[in-house]
């Protein structure tokens, strides 16, 4: 089972200010009381909004946006996919970071949400030009290892092996992890919990 | 150079490496709960996968479980739906679930260790970033979202990019009223929140060494907290000790058998770390958040960072505003209007002991609403043993049942408007307690039930 190849994210973009956003304020517990993850999006941030007239999810310049922009450590706390799951629905399809949390990166990985890396150095004059030019474009590209704007290509960082992912379209791990299912079955016979001391 | 722990489970149950560059794992048992599985389930069918070892998945129900009535239907419609969910699923795949008519239910990190299911040695997964605590009996465990509890149940493995281990060596003695949880606090302060991103953190040091399982238990269930996905503490004959008679570990000879091989699983003593801090444990007070993530506590006697001290940026300034906290002023003598004991960071029986030892024969202050939640089934039946309970309602604590309740408020125990709870839970996230304005102090079960008696933040030094 393959899922479908990324390399190229095109759009606008959208900088969310801060470090260590968690996930509770992307998507807090009391909207986790579903059995689907359907309508998220719409909940995306709502507090925060709420107590926060000109939050960037509020502000119509940046209802097109394809890309997060982001600081250190997004997003921090919980391991609720719901988290990505709810930023994917609102529209978002790649997030550019000064760095991410690991299992929130897992999870996005997982619903096929690219998370990459830039410098702090370029981050900051990035955020400065969205939030002069909400209507910028950007083009992401993961085989490339750049985001580039107004010409101008600005380099990012993604772990080798979750780039191949992306790119090779084996994201979603399922088909993967059964592709030889007899050395799982060889493993679970040979560890010595599961065989008996 | 000899290995760590990490690295010898890791070998053990290296599936292979796949193309692209992750190792797949075996996991060796699968935790699961209402909250984060109904969607994974409904994946499998969309796909036409089966579950591939049904006997190495366990259920129980705790994020929603409402904490005074538990009648079915429950009155929220949508706890309903999930609780229901799960039931439907347990019983399409055979997995075993402990459900509220069970004696084992409870919070999914306190009936593991509980029941002897988690072991060292083992790989663990759980949809719940506080899956790390598991790692206080020497098991390697990991938090994980939906898609992943998808592919466990699909192939009993996942894949993940290898780890560094950091040994966090806390050595001395820990003063009186310092918990384990004052230290998990400091290490957090000290590393940071973001410290332990792609590590494990190894716990050991004379305190470590000390404590008991339950003690460990709070600090690993916290490496989250520090960024750590995983945290663990190697295996000892407190280990062992703790696990001999429960329902789940080797019994008879097998159990002999079985402590060889968890001995050797143990980091070597030559083990090679990547990196290595050192605490003083006798430097450790009991701890307090002031701010919007768990990294941001002080000593109880110290003073509330203000903006503009060095080393602090905008996030000391955001956070004193959502906390409505003043810059430069001591924490202690804060007013609280709410005080929670419970979560699986402090809701066992060891906790509860010590927040009735602070209450018991004195009185929850008038305009504080206290409340106590046992993690699990197991330990409210053992506190009752005890009188625990009657200590609590003698001195004004509400006596509820046992799940996650106001850690993250997905029941009916919700902070309302702006309210300040001082809180045993994990986290103190803006909304974390259900009020999107409510406020979270994070501190050990003994200060939240000193500063219920007090009615704002206190050393319990003073109480002891």
């Amino acid at each position: 089972m393959s899922s479908r190849e990324i390399d190229r994210i095109d759009g606008s973009a959208l900088p969310l200010r801060g470090d260590n956003i968690d996930t509770d304020r992307i998507i807090p517990a009391r909207f986790l009381k579903a059995i689907t993850f359907e309508g998220l999006g719409d909940h995306v941030f709502e507090d925060d909004r709420a107590a926060m007239a000109d939050h960037p999810f509020s502000n119509p310049a940046y209802r097109q946006a394809r890309i997060i922009l982001t600081n250190a450590n997004f997003v921090s706390g919980s391991s609720r996919e719901h988290a990505p799951q709810a930023l994917n629905r609102w529209g978002i399809h790649a997030c550019v970071g000064e760095s991410f949390s690991e299992i929130f990166r897992g999870n996005s990985l997982a619903i096929g949400l690219p998370c990459v890396t830039m410098s702090a150095a370029d981050m900051g004059p990035l955020m400065d030009l969205v939030e002069r030019a909400p209507d910028t474009s950007l083009t992401l590209s993961l085989s490339d290892r750049t985001v580039t704007v107004d010409g101008q290509r600005i380099s990012i960082a993604v772990d080798a092996a979750v780039r191949d992912a992306f790119l090779a379209g084996t994201w979603d791990a399922t088909g993967l992890l059964l592709d030889d299912f007899e050395v799982v079955r060889g493993v679970a016979s040979r560890v010595p919990y599961i065989r008996g001391f | 150079m000899g290995k760590t722990l990490l690295k010898k489970v890791w070998d053990l149950h290296t599936v292979r490496p796949l193309s692209t560059g992750q190792t797949q794992l075996f996991i060796g048992l699968h935790l699961i709960h209402e909250v984060t599985t109904p969607q994974a389930f409904d994946m499998l069918r969309a796909r036409g996968i089966g579950v591939a070892f049904p006997e190495r998945t366990f259920g129980t129900t705790d994020h929603i479980i409402p904490t005074l009535d538990q009648t079915r239907p429950f009155q929220d419609t949508l706890a309903e739906a999930m609780l229901s969910a799960l039931e439907r699923n347990c019983a399409e795949y055979n997995i075993p679930l402990w459900n509220l008519d069970s004696e084992n239910q409870g919070i999914v990190h306190v009936i593991g260790p509980e029941l002897g299911l988690t072991q060292p040695g083992m790989t663990i997964a759980c949809g719940d970033s506080h899956t790390s605590t598991h790692g206080a009996l020497g098991a390697v465990a990991f938090g994980i979202g939906t898609s992943q509890v998808r592919d466990v149940l699909a192939s009993q493995s996942l894949a993940f990019e290898p780890l560094k281990v950091r040994r966090i060596a806390v050595n001395g003695t820990l003063g009186n009223g310092v918990f384990a949880k004052d230290v998990i606090l400091e290490i957090i302060h000290r590393l940071g929140v973001q410290g332990g991103v792609g590590h494990a953190y190894e716990y050991g040091g004379t305190a470590v060494d000390a404590m008991s399982i339950e003690e460990r238990l709070t600090m690993c269930n916290m490496s989250i907290a520090g960024g750590a996905r995983v945290g663990y503490v190697n295996p000892d004959q407190t280990t062992f000790d703790y696990l001999r008679g429960r329902r789940f570990a080797p019994q008879g000879d097998a159990f002999d058998r079985a402590v060889s091989w968890w001995r050797s699983i143990a980091s070597d003593a030559d083990a090679d770390y990547d990196d290595v801090v050192e605490i003083a444990a006798a430097e450790i007070e009991p701890r307090v958040t002031w701010g919007i993530n768990p990294g941001q506590s002080v000593g109880v006697s110290e003073r509330i960072p203000a903006t503009g001290d060095a080393g602090t940026n905008g996030a000391v300034a955001e956070a004193l505003d959502f906390m409505g906290l003043v810059g430069g002023a001591p924490i202690m003598g804060t007013r609280i209007d709410v005080a929670f004991v419970g979560s699986c960071t402090n809701s066992r029986l060891s906790d509860l002991r010590e927040a009735a030892r602070i209450a018991k024969g004195r009185r929850v202050a008038s305009h504080v609403k206290a409340l106590v939640v046992p993690g699990s089934r197991a330990v409210l039946a053992a506190a009752e043993r005890e009188g625990l309970d009657q200590v609590f309602r003698e001195a004004g604590f509400e006596w509820r049942g046992a799940g996650c309740s106001r850690c993250l408020a997905m029941n009916p125990d919700r902070l309302e408007g702006n309210q300040l709870c001082a809180s045993s839970s994990n986290r103190n996230f803006k909304g974390r307690q259900g009020s999107p304005t409510g406020r979270t102090l994070l501190m050990s079960p003994a200060m939240v039930a000193a500063a219920a008696l007090a009615g704002e933040v206190v050393d319990v030094r003073d109480a002891l």
